[in-house]
């Protein structure tokens, strides 16, 4: 596979075999060797004799998390599916298949993800290393909650499976682990049948951040459950949101709400249905501050009445939008992802949110999810808030950020390792008490020098 | 209708192979896959079998073993709707310069093995009176070039027999031949290889390219990507004289 054919922003580089590779964030930029093996077996060879070496998957990750100090092993041709068996929804794929492979082959026979993340073009692999979290993390819990078990390739060669029954202590800390722990050559989901492709979407409007937690927790029935805010807003009006709950519709639901529509739609039309205002707002600056009126106002007049969206707007509204990372220029950008314990979130969150109006150079909106307990040691999540926003990288942002960060670690929360580019091992280790047990895995599998990735090594793990 | 059509990829391990298999499990024709690589093409086929739900057999097969292909074709418990053959092997150029025994591999799988197996499966598509042959040949074949020539003049008699192969079929009744000519296509063949990217294919699109030309279009010679059929239309014009000294 050539290296342009492979996800991630790939350049030349002076070395011979070595390129230069970034995260979805494209910062950092850093030199290391690509290595695409064809098989799962391949990749346990790849892994055998090297060291400074990081599984990848889509590359969706946003700092240096999938990037080898030496070497980077990318599952793009690890995109095998192996078996499902309807009765369970169990499904078994290679570590390279993305959600959306997923969702096109199952959706249309009636079964989803539990737990899908803001896109679906992460891989399975990745969406368990990072132990990603959906809009229903508060009360279904994370991606590893789906998975049934999964194949680890150590890097003594070895390939191991592991379950909540079988390396119980290996299965968890690979959780959110990172790439870590071993490679993850494939996984066994269980998938969630559906009676339809729509979910049934009521739109809160909040006049303020206080106002958007009060409607999150009040309705954390709701299955889903996302706010979106508007960074512009300024004032009293600090953190003015709208609020989407959601609940998978019924074939009752649909019937009642929208008879003339098929209950599974094929791509094509779901492709439509998807909000054509959005790139507006990401490639025109100048007329964010009317978007964002408009986008209030829409959501507004949309308040109170139960409406069918399709799943693919829903989850994954900016994946209608290739490469939508590409418009923070050559220097990259950075998302910022805290979780703020429930007791601290209403007071940081607003201090945090008006530091960043008043900077003034985050993206226009932002969003706020309620989050449960996490899932293994070195998951993210923690029953709480989660903000996220992207800024530019620039000169002035890093010290920006490193404030933010005091005000995270003092409320005993943390950052998404799959974000980061550049927090502090200070605030890593105050974030993750999790970390000994990751580093005790780590120690017996032998992963500690030989699985390194730029991210692992800047924060000491 | 089509749930009762089947296809037969000779080649399966293969990645056009495995995207072929996929395209047509799509529309619910059962898959066969033969390979020599009996462990990669059981990968692929349990991919398609996931993914599409359709019924999907594996079989054995070494087209090198010419001997044995008339038994292949003889035992085959179905005989397919279509046959797709995507064996290939693009070689060592210079590799085969100096080493015969590579070079008549080279035109042994690339042209002696396919055009032998396909011919029986003309034979036995025609006394059915339906069927349709898809050969993979290469772009490759239009013109012999210094970096591939090997490759390139048995993709060329591949290409010539196929030809040949569709203007009987056509003269006796219903079989239909096509001949597939695939540019620059991202597989593990041209995993070592920088390719032009706009030239540049994925498996998914010549896949594409054979349901349509088979079952909605029908065609007799496509080129993927069809911008390729301009490209080789101006190269095979060119002199010889000028030809033979450029680099390309």
């Amino acid at each position: 596979m050539p290296a342009a054919a492979l996800p991630g922003r790939a350049t030349a580089s002076s070395n011979p075999g070595e390129i230069g590779l970034s995260g979805w964030g494209n910062y950092p930029k850093v030199s290391t060797e690509l290595l695409a093996p064809r098989t799962p077996a391949g990749a346990r060879d790849h892994l055998l004799g090297r060291s400074g070496v990081v599984a990848r998957g889509a590359g969706r990750a946003y700092g240096d998390a999938a990037i080898g100090t030496h070497a980077t092993i990318s599952t793009h041709c690890l995109n095998r599916m192996r078996s499902f068996d309807a009765a369970t929804g169990q499904l078994t794929v290679e570590a390279g298949v993305t959600i959306a492979d997923i969702l096109a082959a199952f959706e249309p026979r009636g079964f989803f993800l539990k737990v899908v993340p803001g896109t679906k073009f992460v891989t399975v692999g990745g969406a368990i290393a990072a132990d990603v979290h959906g809009k229903n993390h508060h009360r279904d819990g994370g991606f590893g909650t789906i998975v049934e078990s999964f194949r680890l390739a150590l890097p003594s060669g070895e390939i191991v499976s592991c379950s909540r029954a079988e390396n119980a202590a290996l299965f968890m800390a690979t959780l959110g682990g990172m790439g870590l722990t071993g490679m993850i050559l494939e996984a066994t989901l269980r998938l969630l049948p559906i009676e339809t492709a729509w979910l049934l979407q009521d739109t809160r409007v909040a006049a303020n951040l206080e106002a958007a937690i009060d409607h999150l927790e009040s309705s954390a029935s709701a299955t889903y459950s996302v706010a979106w805010i508007d960074c512009l807003a300024r004032g009293a009006a600090l953190g003015r949101s709208l609020v989407y709950l959601a609940e998978h519709a019924a074939r009752r639901d649909k019937e009642l709400l929208g008879p003339e529509l098929a209950p599974f739609p094929s791509p094509r039309m779901s492709r439509l249905s998807v909000p054509a205002l959005f790139p507006g707002w990401l490639l025109n600056r100048a007329s964010m501050r009317a978007f964002n009126e408009l986008y209030f106002r829409r959501g507004a007049a949309q308040q109170g009445e139960p409406r069918l969206v399709h799943w693919d707007p829903y989850f994954f509204p900016l994946d209608a939008i290739a490469d939508w990372n590409r418009i923070y220029g050559r220097r990259g950008f950075v998302q910022y992802q805290c979780v703020i314990p429930q007791a601290r979130a209403r007071r940081v969150l607003a201090d945090i949110l008006d530091r960043v109006s008043q900077r003034g150079d985050a993206s226009f909106l932002a969003v706020l999810k309620q989050l449960g307990d996490g899932g293994g040691p070195m998951s993210f999540p923690l029953r709480g808030y989660t903000l996220t926003m992207d800024f530019p990288v620039s000169d002035t942002l890093f010290g920006f950020l490193d404030e933010l960060d005091a005000l995270v670690v003092d409320a005993g929360g943390r950052l998404y390792l799959a974000k980061d580019a550049r927090q502090s091992r200070a605030t890593f280790e105050s974030g993750y008490p999790g970390l000994a047990a990751l580093r005790d895995i780590r120690q017996q599998t032998g992963a500690t020098t030989r699985l390194v990735s730029h991210l692992s090594a800047r924060l000491g793990i | 209708m089509t749930g009762t059509k089947s296809i037969l990829v000779i080649g399966g391990s293969s990645d056009i192979g495995h995207a072929t298999a996929l395209r047509y499990a799509k529309e619910g024709w059962r898959v066969a896959l033969a390979a020599r690589d009996i462990e990669a093409a059981q990968r692929n086929a349990d991919d398609v079998r996931t993914r599409s739900g359709v019924e999907t057999t594996v079989q054995s097969l070494d087209v090198l073993q010419t001997a044995q292909l008339a038994g292949f074709v003889a035992g085959l418990s179905v005989l397919p709707d279509t046959v797709v053959c995507v064996v290939g092997e693009l070689g060592d150029q210079l590799r085969a310069q100096a080493d015969p025994e590579l070079a008549t591999t080279i035109m042994r799988t690339n042209f002696e093995a396919p055009s032998l197996l396909l011919e029986l499966f003309a034979q036995r598509f025609e006394a059915r009176g339906s069927g349709t042959i898809v050969g993979v040949s290469s772009v490759a074949g239009d013109r012999g070039r210094a970096s591939n020539y090997y490759y390139g003049a048995a993709k060329a008699g591949f290409s010539q027999f196929l030809s040949g192969l569709r203007n009987r079929l056509t003269l006796a009744g219903k079989v239909r031949v096509i001949t597939v000519k695939p540019g620059f296509v991202r597989t593990r063949m041209t995993a070592h290889m920088k390719l032009p990217a706009p030239l540049t294919v994925d498996p998914d699109r010549v896949a594409e390219d054979i349901y349509l030309a088979d079952v909605t279009r029908p065609r007799d010679v496509i080129y993927v990507a069809r911008r390729f059929r301009l490209v080789m239309t101006i190269i095979c014009a060119l002199p010889e004289a000028i030809f033979k000294r450029m680099r390309i």
